[in-house]
């Protein structure tokens, strides 16, 4: 009678034990749901929704079918504000790319066996931790024409004769923002790429090495094409962020996207729309047709990496 | 044998000065920053030098004039620890029940999860500022910490992680000694699961200290204004950029912290951005 109620207990576990459980996996899913269903899936349809509509984000909403989409397609200023925005990116990857594999060729060489990774690793991953506003903000102020540090050291080691404007042309404004950008990732990359070499069996290593191969066949013939996958997934993440690249452009032109419209981007132009512009359908029916075209290419590298794999 | 030794050498040599140049270029920006906010407006544009100014303190009564910068330091730390925990927890939550309990919708959630990783932030921005204006959401730090409840990517994360780290079996005893399921997740498996946690938490953080876009849109008192929102309203301020050291100390004092917290923290970091790239 007195162990009675504990060895109740018992068999009551006993027998809940292996299917009742599993009411609780719903129960804690149910705050994660719950807050996804209001801020993540709601959103989405809603912007989904509002890029059918005439309306400005407050008022009135008009139905007006595809017209949105028809006006984007047509519309030059959100094809250059993609142009630049690509512009932009290509420069970003290929140095960023360039610089992360040419440093996992160095770390992971042979013959020189270079040491303090974890050092450089730690270095070159710092300008990624600082917040997109301050970063802007510090390359603002050091390229300033006039009173920058950047110009005041180019001038006095003699690179150039006069302060350069660089944030007044074109074609400079736009360079500055690609080569911050792969400041800003190329550390990202490159522990990337180490990662994936160090997950290649360090058996083909060793039996290439005792079949002779030389240090430059074994990167050429077994470490590149291992780590094409992660190069192309590092690539395809990238597109998908610089697709919306926005806060650098945004503030290193003084929200004006000058000179000219050099920086405007796309999302900076659907920005510009939502907000200053008061035309929430049409900037709704420019982030989904942002949403494709990224679709598209992702599906297209994926479809690369497949098949570079069989 | 002596001359391709020397050789090899004067090859390693060059491969460590190219290597402390590429560093260098890191760092020097944050070098120039911290220098020329204890500088002069004046002395700034006229030249640089690498030698500190003494204009420290009077650079900082500018910032002060303008800006409430303790304010917000004080904003953004509050939201950052908020969403942290939120984060933290939750995702542990979500992701111990996905990995670990059967139940209908399951694989469901996962899927949907997976999905939503792939989508753009732009695509659901818009409608997430219709709803926070029509919910009368404008200045309230609500929609900037509730989400992080909801954060697809650390789950996933996460579940993979407690996969490998918890055995099923672990959690047999405490059941047949009819322990609750929630106290299971708080005594054994949320302390199994801490590293891989902290990882996930430290991203959270810097992400949320750093974050503009959204708080910009959504708050408009300065009093509530988190950093990266104060530092850009300093292009509204003409009469501060006047003085460049004001513009720099500021700026220095919202990267400064992130630099140190790095310092200590740097292999957490490194080690999730690893994870991240050969989680199939």
């Amino acid at each position: 009678m007195t162990q009675s109620p504990a060895a109740k207990q018992e068999a009551k576990a006993k027998k809940r034990a292996p299917n009742d459980v599993n009411r609780f996996g719903l129960l804690f899913c149910i705050p994660f749901v719950l807050t996804f269903l209001v801020f993540s899936l709601y959103p989405v349809l809603r912007t989904f929704q509002m890029s059918f509509l005439s309306y400005k984000g407050f008022g009135k909403e008009t139905f007006i079918g595809l017209d949105n989409y028809a006006r984007v397609m047509k519309d030059p200023l959100f094809w250059d504000a993609f142009v630049n925005t690509l512009k932009m990116w290509g420069l970003n990857i290929v140095l960023q790319l360039g610089l992360a594999l040419l440093l996992t060729i160095i770390f992971n060489d042979m013959k020189y066996r270079m040491k303090g990774l974890s050092l450089f690793r730690a270095l070159f991953y710092l300008p990624n931790l600082i917040a997109a506003t301050s970063v802007a903000f510090l390359f603002k102020t050091l390229l300033d024409w006039q009173y920058g540090t950047i110009n005041q050291l180019l001038m006095k080691m003699h690179v150039v004769a006069a302060p350069v404007d660089f944030l007044n042309q074109p074609m400079t404004a736009q360079a500055v923002v690609g080569i911050v950008g792969a400041w800003m990732w190329f550390g990202n990359s490159f522990i990337m790429l180490m990662a994936g070499v160090q997950g290649i069996n360090h058996d083909y290593f060793e039996a290439a090495t005792i079949d002779g191969a030389g240090r430059w066949t074994i990167f050429a013939r077994i470490t590149m094409p291992l780590l094409r996958p992660i190069m192309l997934y590092v690539a395809v993440t990238s597109l998908i962020g610089g697709l919306q690249l926005f806060d650098i452009p945004y503030l290193i032109s003084g929200t004006k996207g000058t000179p000219g419209r050099s920086l405007f981007t796309a999302v900076f132009y659907l920005f510009d729309m939502a907000f200053s512009k008061n035309q929430m359908g049409y900037a709704a029916a420019m982030a989904f047709v942002l949403f494709f075209i990224i679709a598209i290419f992702s599906a297209i590298a994926f479809k690369l990496m497949n098949e570079k794999e069989d | 044998m002596t001359v391709q030794k020397t050789q090899t050498n004067l090859v390693k040599a060059l491969l460590y000065l190219f290597l402390i140049l590429l560093a260098v270029l890191c760092f020097i920006p944050f070098l120039l920053m911290i220098i020329n906010a204890t500088r002069t407006g004046t002395e700034i544009m006229k030249g640089f030098s690498f030698m500190p100014g003494t204009a420290l303190a009077s650079n900082w009564n500018t910032v002060m004039s303008f800006l409430d910068l303790p304010r917000g330091f004080l904003n953004s730390l509050f939201l950052a620890v908020c969403n942290t925990a939120l984060v933290s927890y939750f995702s542990a939550l979500t992701a111990y029940a996905l990995a670990f309990y059967k139940f209908k919708g399951n694989k469901m959630i996962f899927t949907i999860m997976l999905v939503f990783m792939m989508i753009p932030a732009q695509l659901s921005m818009l409608g997430f500022y219709n709803l926070c204006t029509s919910l009368g959401l404008i200045n309230s730090y609500l929609p900037l910490i509730l989400p992080s409840i909801a954060s697809p990517a650390t789950v996933f994360f996460l579940r993979q992680y407690i996969l490998s780290v918890l055995p099923k079996s672990i959690l047999e005893a405490p059941r047949i000694d009819g322990a609750g399921e929630l106290l299971i997740f708080h005594k054994i498996v949320l302390p199994i699961m801490a590293p891989g946690i902290a990882t996930m938490a430290i991203g959270a953080f810097v992400g949320s200290w750093n974050n503009y876009l959204i708080p910009m849109l959504l708050i408009n008192k300065q009093e509530k204004f988190p950093l990266p929102v104060m530092v850009a309203s300093l292009s509204a301020v003409r009469d501060i950029t006047t003085n460049l050291g004001a513009v720099y100390l500021v700026i220095a004092i919202s990267v400064v912290p992130i630099m140190i917290a790095f310092c200590f923290l740097s292999r957490y970091i490194i080690s999730g951005i690893s994870a991240g790239s050969v989680k199939e």
